[in-house]
């Protein structure tokens, strides 16, 4: 690693979220998510995978580097931060506190930018390109706005390189339109797609050596937060009401016996489709 | 009335389709007036007055398109205050959320994103878990600042026309920005956009590589094509083109998957289309499940055939 530069301290977002291969559901009058089958978010994976690649480009543990993973939420939130140590995370860091139960996006943003303010010198702070629950891709925005850094989401590749003896980032992002590609400075906020990397699998080894490694659990008085500016209490949206969706049914089902296309066609002009 | 302040964002020469779905919007909650980035070409000044937009408020400060999302959210919350607009409506793509986003913290204002639909005392309707729950959300500080799907809204031009007068917002362009430093555009398709489209084509894996007979059908119904991410990993379509939890999320009025099994990840993307057609040879395949009309079958078959059909009848 060049003398000059520091090393890299980078925090990954990982969220508890519920497992999207099960029904998942609203509860209680505050319609909040209920929690129970939770899993850390698939798409958090990326991040995590993708802060890994850049230490390891850049002489990994050995030269200093860490990844801190960070999560918010109630005693089962800490299985996210734990799997993300048995996936190659150094340390943890769970804020809990019963007051940030019901948070939305901006109280979301507000304790885990506390958090980051907390930990001090984060060079990256890396998510996934959405939560798999809210699916609002709100917080790595609002991150950057709160911590007031520049923001690269979505990138679908990554690079950290030298500047004159500071870390610079390079990133490529896709849209309908164009692909383009965008730089900053560290400190930055950082959100990466799926197409970033594949998720590397815990081994054994892995899965051995987490158990030695330190997750630190915060309130929300040790980041300096008052229970007012998150939780139910503290978000600026809330729900008013929630009905669950008639699920589908299945329609009619036809093999094809050489006509199927024609067949199609019939049924779509039923439906006035044509 | 109050103002309601639409976010657009460099329409070129025409404002984009699901531009005037938000004007349509803002002049039924209220007064529309349009936060505009970009070149305001003489059409698109006139397309805002045939919307009741009579003022146009744009950046003191060239650039900000070079910024990613900080220097446009700067912008429109400084817009926002020069209005004292009652409401702020954008769109519903990745980075107009991500604008309505830090526009949010800027204003101590909420957010609600995915709106399908938005009252007179601005309560939002929206779906949540790729579809499972329809939710009614309202904003609790601030400016309601919402971000409203495509096709949520029937475009209506204002019934009397306006000649907008135009208004320089001064922007303090944020020190802390990542600058976009190359960007090469894709060349346009002539299909409409997957988030706008009411007819939805997708291949998966089962096209083998071949499109064509996707882009057909497509084609015949005026419709746009998409993909699972199978067949965009392979290379066979670009990523833009895929729907399900990772790419796009669309309610067309008709979906055709064509190849695909179905799973979780592509459902969350298309189960809100009113209409779901299936094709697929594996009778098993889990996307049977929600399909209104599945034929067992092969595509390279089935789907020509369909097209041949519609050409025929269409004369
Ligand atoms: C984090 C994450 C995010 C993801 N996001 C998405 C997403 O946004 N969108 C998405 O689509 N997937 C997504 N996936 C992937 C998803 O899990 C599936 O792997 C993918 O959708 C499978 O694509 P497929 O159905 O085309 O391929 P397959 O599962 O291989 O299915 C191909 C189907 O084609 C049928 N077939 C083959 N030949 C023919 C033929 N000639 N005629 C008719 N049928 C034929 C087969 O019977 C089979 O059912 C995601 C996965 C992860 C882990």
């Amino acid at each position: 690693m060049d003398e000059t530069k520091s090393a890299l301290k980078i925090a990954v977002l990982v969220k508890h979220v519920p497992d999207t291969q099960f029904d998942r559901h609203l509860q209680g009058s505050d319609h909040s998510t209920d929690r129970s089958e939770s899993i850390l978010s698939e798409l958090d994976e990326y991040a995590l995978e993708a802060a890994l690649q850049v230490i390891e480009a850049h002489g990994g543990e050995a030269a200093g580097h860490r990844v801190t993973a960070i999560t918010m939420g109630p005693a089962a939130a800490v299985n996210a931060v734990k799997k993300a140590l048995q996936i190659g995370a150094h340390d943890g860091v769970h804020l809990t506190d019963d007051a940030l139960a019901g948070s939305d996006a901006s109280g979301t943003s507000r304790a885990l930018a506390a958090v980051v303010r907390h930990l001090g010198d984060v060079d990256i702070v890396l998510t996934g390109m959405a939560s798999t629950d809210g699916e609002t891709s709100l917080v790595p925005a609002q991150l950057a706005e709160l911590l007031e850094l520049p923001q690269v989401t979505f990138a679908s590749s990554l690079e950290i390189g030298d500047d004159d003896g500071a870390w610079r980032l390079s990133a490529r992002r896709e849209s309908d339109n164009y692909a383009e590609t965008v730089e900053c400075s560290l400190p930055a906020v950082v959100s990466v797609t799926d197409q970033i990397n594949e998720p590397r699998y815990p081994n054994f080894k892995a899965i051995m050596a987490a158990k030695k490694k330190s997750v630190c659990t915060l309130s929300l008085a040790d980041i300096g937060l008052d229970a007012s500016q998150v939780g139910l209490e503290g978000s600026w949206t809330r729900v008013e009401d929630a009905q669950p969706r008639p699920p589908r049914t299945q329609g009619t089902i036809i093999t094809d016996e050489g006509d199927a296309g024609l067949r199609l066609v019939d049924f779509l002009a039923e439906q006035k489709l044509l | 009335m109050a103002t309601v302040l639409v976010y657009i964002d460099n329409p070129g020469d025409s404002l984009h389709k699901t531009d005037r779905e938000l004007l349509t919007l803002a002049r039924i909650l209220g007064t529309p007036a349009a936060a505009f980035i970009g070149e305001l070409s003489p059409a698109v000044a006139e397309e805002l007055g045939t919307f009741g937009v009579s003022s146009v408020y744009q950046p003191s400060t060239p650039g900000l398109d070079e910024l990613l999302v900080a220097g446009k959210a700067a912008f429109l919350s400084a817009a926002a205050s020069a209005t004292q607009a009652a409401a702020i409506l954008l769109g519903n793509t990745f980075e107009a959320k991500e604008i309505a986003a830090r526009t949010g913290i800027r204003l101590a204002s909420g957010v609600i994103t995915d709106a399908v639909a938005v009252s007179e005392d601005f309560q939002v309707t929206k779906s949540v878990f790729a579809g499972s729950y329809t939710v009614q959300a309202t904003v609790t500080s601030g400016t309601p600042i919402v971000t409203v799907k495509a096709n949520s809204v029937e475009v209506q031009p204002a019934p009397e026309g306006c000649v907008p007068e135009t208004h320089t917002v001064d922007v303090d362009v944020p020190a802390a920005a990542a600058r976009i430093t190359s960007r090469i555009e894709k060349a346009a398709s002539g299909r409409p956009t997957l988030d706008e489209a009411q007819v939805v084509v997708a291949g998966g894996r089962g096209v083998d590589g071949n499109f064509g007979p996707i882009e057909d059908l497509a084609d015949v119904l005026g419709g746009a094509v998409g993909a699972s991410r199978a067949a965009t990993d392979a290379g066979w379509i670009e990523h833009a083109a895929q729907v399900g939890q990772t790419g796009k999320t669309v309610s067309p009025r008709l979906y055709i998957s064509a190849g695909i099994s179905g799973a979780i990840q592509q459902k969350s993307g298309m189960q809100t289309a009113k209409v779901i057609v299936a094709v697929n040879k594996d009778a098993d395949a889990p996307v049977f499940e929600i399909a209104d009309f599945g034929i067992v079958g092969d595509l390279s078959t089935v789907l020509p055939q369909a097209t041949e059909e519609i050409r025929k009848r269409k004369g």
